[in-house]
């Protein structure tokens, strides 16, 4: 519109925003948002209203009465808990009147009345709300002298979460969370008035993968988490804001130190990723880099090659070097395969990508081991976890996101159940989403793509899938089978829902920011399994394990076994000693988590900040610099030499990473997306393999969230929670085989291992179904690499 | 009799009633009230007894007739000859001459006993039927005019009229707070929603209060009429009858009449042959006071822990299942059919300018006559304490009577000649509640009744919020101290600004009206308060004080 067309006697208007609500706070004219809690609203606008029970990410109770104020609706002043009631236009609303203050202090002073003082010695003392709000809220002092309740001190009510229940404020909290969040409805209240109680069922403790956050959300120091208790007083803390990568959802914590050691990760409320939730093995493996197990300084193996000896750095990066220019000098660069980098940070691994290309001039780097989906996956569209969390459908075509992505699931589980999105299942064995799914179809290993092809042509589904978004979440679900049937029944699902989006269902860590940032073959270079054939025929000079540890991860034991004792030299960075890098003629100790500073990708491409918190253990150093150390020591250009030169190199070199600069980096409130350009061509194969002859069943192998893993395994409060591999077959099955509980031998074209079998329904006839890397068996013996499925067969034990 | 089946008829039992056939027109007939009060005082016994008795005196043209309760309770047995309107009271089964003879009397038409006033003060429109028809049988319930409001509305009426005409009437809810029926009705028949669902509220959890089981044992066929028409006028089609499971006569009694209305087509599919459809069904509660809240019992329906919620939203947009769901109290639905029948403007003429028809009681406390009264809104307490209740035992004084129960007040002296209706009783600091009205005499401590319903309250507390959760344990603790001379008056001034600070921060109405007990007592007999605090006596001698220790 130009001026002479706007007569200049309109009185200028202001647009009308119909999501506006306004509202008046303490005497301000405030903005509000409709539907918005005045709790909520007050406290976006800077007013903080006292509360207990109100929690953001969970519905609304009202229980506690702290957050009571006067709110007029232009019927006169009432008193109105504004955790329960949104903002309406015009309402008038304070928080400080002495009406307001009068209640607020007495909620208190009855909470004092029952609650014990024994804060000098609690572990919340410190970060207390009841505490903090009883001093700008209550009313100095408590006037009652009656009798507190008494109870037995803290019971255990899980593994890992004891509760006091003396203590408790009975704000429903944790119990929500319980029922409402995580799905395990395991806790509740027992007993009234008074004598109300929160307790577990009779001989059913609070097992969730998630117990821990209601150990962060108890306003009170009811609930305490075994790992963390009496470790450390709140006000000892130092934190820093960081980024979990025990997965690779990137849940968003606080990462607390005292005294330069790790002691406790909080979940923090990010709204794009985890809603400040946390999985238990995320927020407790902070045992692990504490562990007196860490490998603290550089190795080399002693003279007689039984075993490594303590070497200084120097010694080790000649050593290295020198291996490094032999395997040159005798091979050429292909001689050469890097396998891993998915543990570290995106300047970790873009400095080895770096280094494999410009100074070892290997395209052999593979941050995958056989037990992901081809790369190729993330160049198609790809959708964030709002997205999915918005759709109208979500594909499923992972595994247990419940066991591999656990708070993932949380998000998923929360749009299924509460925001109706439908969910579309496609799974070798029902998982933790089957009972909020919309269609829940299992398939016998290979046969994924027909299944989706005939069950996309049914006239609901592909009604269902025409109604609106649709968001797939794509990973592996079997690692006894080739990545390629999923990508065949992901290149179907494209095909009938061309506009979807993808969300990668990969795992570990930081696997899409090394995959993302150059580890993975560009050209025709070699992944991890064919560097192991390679090793294993001869044909390797030297391998280097960035992270990786191929003899415990490898879905297939006897190809990495041969690969250990074909490779002529090894050369391992890691941060423990592990099955793999025992054999290492060099290993370079690395810096691990909170010990370095940096940034990871999770799954949807969200760049987010990693922080170092405490100094790194011994000697150890960050495997971006041990990049630098090794192409010094080979006289080669090398200019990446910190953290943020290579984060600015990141930003300028890798399309995908344009926008993620320091500036936008440190400004961003959820991260920054780095997503590479889609392309979305998908090489399908479309081979089904049918059964071999001899063999009866089809094995699928998965994944549960507590295993072998060495951050598991020396976090001392969940190594006991690995559940141990069973055979799971379906129970018409198992009755043909003698019945559930019976040692069954399980043979396959490799090997056989005897397993105690289960009846589990969830697994389809024809299925056998049992848990990776778990102490009791090892199941990857059975599994052959070079095989697209792996075919079984199941017989009683003679 | 054998031996073993004598010993356990001590006990209420229920025996096949094999009453002798009479032919020809009826020239007299007992009533023998088996409602459960004088059940369990062995009027079945006096049912089976008469019934034998009657035959061997040849009675042919003699009934004997079960009918539910004749209101006054504690002087069960109770026998009534409508005809001539003798009334037996005390009966005991091995003593029934005297009813054979009055039965083998009695003269249709003839001279009439002048009723007592505990009857003829009364206006009976809930408990018409109450202690007139057999409750379990459908005929009686048809002939003495039942059904016929609904057939009327059913046939005749569209679903806006019917609340129009429950608008008309002024009927307000019975189950405590006295909210517009009509304008609930009107919000539920609105709300968008379907199904949408009916709930009777039969849990009257008020301590000594029996008017909703009397009327579901007396005539549970009035409860369902009234339901059925409810749920034409708001469009539900599935209803629940929420009942205590203390009940068990009553509940039996509602399943006998919701198989037998059933099967008449009074109640399910296509109901009287209309287009109509309306299925109850009857839940049970667990027996918790806090339960009779809307809102838990809606939790408890679904359920859940029996918690309340808060409101809005209200049950009438999201209720049970989150559907429009229209609760009312037993009585407020018993009132239904008869405003049908009659006219909303009928029912607008009884009463008073704002409380319209009339309010079951249950009298009981230290007056005469105990039992069941239902009077019109606006009836003077001094009418229902000396005329209706034939004034204070033993002759002694009047001091208060209690309404309203745990959420209500103590109302002294001074007011006996006011009207008792919604507004009223809120005026002098009670309430209506669901209608417990306790009479106390000079004997009765006035701080040991708030520490009696303090106690109430504080084991009755769902523990959901804090200051009913704690807020009511240290107000009965405070009273406790006060009732055993313990406490000071500073203690007296903490317990009336915890009681402000419990009315006003609770979040259902069992917190909000607990301390309610507290102010009343504290409003007219502050005296006694000073008198246990400052020297340490019990002016009614009820609470035990240790003497105060001599200061030398
Ligand atoms: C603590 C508490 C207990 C209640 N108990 C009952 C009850 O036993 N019966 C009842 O009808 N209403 C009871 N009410 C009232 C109900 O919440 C509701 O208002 C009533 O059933 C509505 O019916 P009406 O409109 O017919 O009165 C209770 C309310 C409170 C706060
Ligand atoms: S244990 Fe903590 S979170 Fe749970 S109800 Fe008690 S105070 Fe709330
Ligand atoms: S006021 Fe009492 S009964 Fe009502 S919700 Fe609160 S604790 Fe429960
Ligand atoms: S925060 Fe609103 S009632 Fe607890």
């Amino acid at each position: 519109m130009t001026a002479t067309e706007s007569p200049a006697t309109e009185e200028p208007t202001e647009p009308v925003d119909p999501n506006e609500v306004k509202v008046t706070i303490n005497g301000h004219d405030v903005s509000a948002r409709k539907g918005e809690l005045i709790i909520a609203a007050a406290e976006r606008t800077g007013t903080y209203i006292p509360r207990f029970c109100y929690h953001e990410r969970m519905s609304s109770v009202g229980m506690c009465r702290m957050c009571l104020c006067e709110v007029d609706t232009g019927r006169g002043p009432a008193l109105t808990p504004t955790c329960m009631f949104p903002v309406a236009p015009g309402m008038v609303i304070n928080t400080e009147s002495p009406v307001a203050k009068a209640a607020q202090a007495g909620i208190i002073e009855l909470l004092l009345a029952n609650h014990p003082l024994d804060c000098p010695v609690c572990d919340k003392g410190g970060e207390c709300p009841l505490q903090d709000q009883a001093v700008s809220h209550g009313p100095g002092e408590s006037r009652f002298v009656e009798e507190k309740r008494h109870y037995e001190k803290p019971i255990p009510i899980s593994d890992l979460v004891f509760l006091d229940r003396e203590r408790c404020i009975l704000c429903d909290r944790c119990t929500r969370f319980a029922d409402e969040v995580a799905g395990d409805p395991l806790i509740s209240f027992t007993h009234r008035g008074n004598e109300t109680q929160v307790l577990t069922f009779p001989n059913e403790p609070f097992v969730s993968y998630f117990s821990g956050n209601t150990v962060q959300i108890c306003p009170v120091g009811a609930l305490t988490a075994s790992p963390y208790r009496f470790k450390a007083r709140p006000w000892d803390l130092e934190e820093a804001h960081s980024t979990c990568t025990t997965c690779a959802v990137g849940c968003q914590t606080v990462v607390q130190s005292s005294r330069d050691e790790l002691l406790r990760y909080q979940g923090y409320d990010s709204e794009a990723v985890n809603w400040g939730w946390l999985c238990d093995r995320g927020r407790f493996n902070f045992e692990a880099p504490n562990s007196d197990q860490r490998l603290g300084t550089p190795a080399v193996k002693s003279a007689d090659g039984t075993g490594l000896v303590e070497a200084s750095w120097s010694e080790a990066i000649t050593k290295a070097a020198a291996l490094i220019k032999t395997a040159l000098d005798t091979d050429g660069p292909t001689g050469i395969g890097i396998i891993g980098g998915a543990r570290g940070s995106n300047e970790d691994a873009y400095a080895w990508a770096r280094f494999a290309r410009t100074v070892l001039h290997t395209d052999n780097v593979d941050a995958q081991l056989l037990d992901g989906l081809s790369p190729a996956v993330l160049t198609l569209p790809r959708a964030t976890i709002n997205d999915a969390a918005a759709a109208t459908t979500v594909v499923l075509l992972c595994g247990d996101l419940k066991e591999e992505l656990p708070v993932l699931f949380l998000r998923l589980r929360d749009a299924a159940d509460k925001r109706g999105v439908k969910v579309l299942e496609f799974t070798p064995k029902s998982t933790g989403m089957t009972k909020y799914s919309w269609r829940s179809v299992n398939y016998l290993s290979g046969g994924q793509a027909r299944i989706v092809r005939d069950t996309i042509a049914q006239a609901d589904v592909a009604e269902q899938l025409a109604k609106g978004p649709v968001v797939i979440v794509a990973g592996t679900a079997n690692l006894a089978e080739s990545d390629q049937f999923q990508i065949d029944a992901l290149a179907a699902l494209l095909d009938a829902a061309p506009t979807a989006t993808v969300l990668p269902a990969f795992r570990r860590g930081n696997v899409v920011g090394a995959l993302q940032l150059g580890l993975t073959p560009a050209t025709d270079g070699m992944h991890t399994d064919d560097i192991l054939t390679a090793a294993a025929e001869g044909r390797l000079a030297l391998l280097i394990l960035l992270g990786a540890d191929p003899l415990s991860d490898f879905p297939d034991t006897t190809l990495a076994t041969r690969a250990f004792a074909g490779a002529r030299s090894i050369i391992a960075i890691d941060t423990f000693v592990n099955h793999s890098s025992q054999h290492a003629d060099v290993v370079l100790a690395a810096a691990g988590y909170g010990e370095k500073r940096g940034y990871t990708t999770n799954i949807e491409g969200r760049v987010v900040p990693l922080a170092q918190k405490v100094t790194a253990h011994g000697t150890s150093r960050p495997d971006w610099m041990i990049a630098g150390d090794l192409a010094r020591a080979l006289g080669a250009q090398w200019s990446l030499d910190s953290v943020d030169a290579i984060t600015d190199a990141i930003a300028t070199n890798v399309a995908a990473y344009a926008g993620a600069t320091r500036e936008a980096l440190a400004e961003a409130t959820d991260g920054v997306l780095a997503v590479p350009e889609s392309s979305s061509a998908l090489e399908t194969s479309g081979a089904e393999v049918p059964m071999s002859s001899g063999y009866n069943f089809k094995l699928v192998v998965g994944r549960k969230l507590y295993d072998q893993a060495i951050s598991t395994q020396l976090s001392h409060s969940l190594a006991g929670l690995t559940p141990g591999a069973k055979l799971h077959l379906h129970s018409l099955d198992l009755d043909r085989l003698g019945g559930p509980g019976a040692p069954l031998k399980v043979t396959s074209k490799t090997a056989s291992v005897v397993l105690t079998s289960v009846a589990d329904d969830g697994v389809p006839r024809g299925a056998a179904w049992v848990e990776f890397n778990q102490s009791n068996i090892n199941i990857a013996a059975l599994l052959d690499a070079a095989s697209p499925a792996t075919d079984v067969r199941v017989e009683t034990v003679s | 009799m054998s031996e073993s089946s004598a010993t356990t008829s001590a006990r209420p039992r229920r025996r096949v009633v094999n009453l002798p056939a009479h032919v020809g027109p009826t020239r007299a007939s007992a009533y023998v009230c088996e409602a459960v009060s004088c059940l369990s005082m062995q009027s079945h016994d006096v049912l089976l007894g008469l019934g034998e008795r009657v035959a061997a005196a040849g009675l042919t043209d003699v009934e004997v007739k079960r009918v539910g309760c004749l209101g006054l309770c504690a002087a069960g047995p109770l026998v009534q000859i409508p005809e001539t309107g003798e009334l037996f009271a005390h009966v005991v089964p091995d003593n029934l001459g005297g009813i054979v003879e009055a039965l083998a009397a009695a003269v249709p038409g003839g001279e009439r006993v002048p009723e007592a006033p505990f009857f003829s003060r009364q206006l009976r429109i809930v408990t018409e039927n109450s202690g007139r028809i057999d409750p379990e049988s459908l005929e009686d319930y048809v002939a003495s005019g039942g059904y016929q409001a609904l057939r009327t509305v059913l046939s005749t009426m569209t679903p806006a009229e019917v609340r129009d005409e429950i608008a008309r009437s002024g009927l307000r809810g019975r189950g405590g707070a006295g909210y517009p029926t009509g304008l609930k009705w009107n919000t539920v028949a609105k709300a968008i929603g379907s199904p949408k669902y009916v709930i009777c509220n039969a849990d009257e959890g008020d301590p000594g209060a029996f008017m909703d089981r009397s009327v579901l044992e007396s005539d549970p066929y009035r409860v369902l009429e009234g339901m059925a028409i409810a749920a034409y006028a708001v469009g539900a089609s599935i209803g629940y009858v929420y009942c205590r499971a203390e009940y068990p006569l009553a509940v039996s009694r509602l399943h006998k009449a919701i198989q037998a209305a059933g099967r008449s087509n009074y109640l399910g599919a296509s109901m009287l042959d209309t287009e109509f459809s309306f299925e109850v069904d009857i839940r049970q509660g667990a027996g918790a006071f806090v339960c009779g809240e809307e809102t838990a019992l809606i939790a408890s329906l679904e359920g859940g822990r029996g918690t309340p919620r808060t409101r809005p939203p209200y049950p009438a947009v999201a209720g049970l299942w989150h559907q429009p769901t229209l609760i009312n109290n037993v009585e407020t639905f018993a009132n239904v059919a008869p405003i049908i029948r009659k006219g909303g403007s009928w029912f607008a003429g009884l009463g008073t300018a704002t409380s319209k028809g009339t309010k079951v009681f249950a009298l009981a406390g230290r007056v005469v006559n105990t039992g069941l009264i239902e009077v019109p809104m606006g009836t003077t307490l001094r009418e229902i304490v000396f005329d209706i209740g034939g004034g204070i035992v033993d002759g002694r004084a009047f001091k208060a009577v209690q309404t309203g129960g745990p959420s209500g007040g103590c109302i002294p002296s001074e007011f006996l000649d006011m009207g008792v209706d919604y507004e009223s009783l809120i005026g002098v600091g009670s309430f209506m509640g669901s209608g417990g009205m306790i009479v106390m005499d000079e004997t009765s401590c006035m701080v040991d009744v708030a520490r009696y319903f303090m106690d109430f309250c504080r084991e009755e507390s769902c523990g959901k919020c804090v200051p009913c959760r704690v807020g009511t344990t240290q107000l009965f603790m405070l009273l406790e101290r006060i009732t055993t001379g313990e406490a000071t008056m500073d203690d007296l001034a903490q317990m009336e600004r915890l009681g402000h600070m419990v009315q006003r921060t609770s979040l259902c109405g069992l917190g909000q009206g607990a301390p309610n007990p507290i102010f009343s007592t504290l409003r007219y007999f502050r005296d006694e308060y000073v008198a246990h605090i400052v020297d340490r006596v019990c002016p009614a001698g009820v609470c035990s004080i240790e003497p105060a220790p001599v200061s030398t």
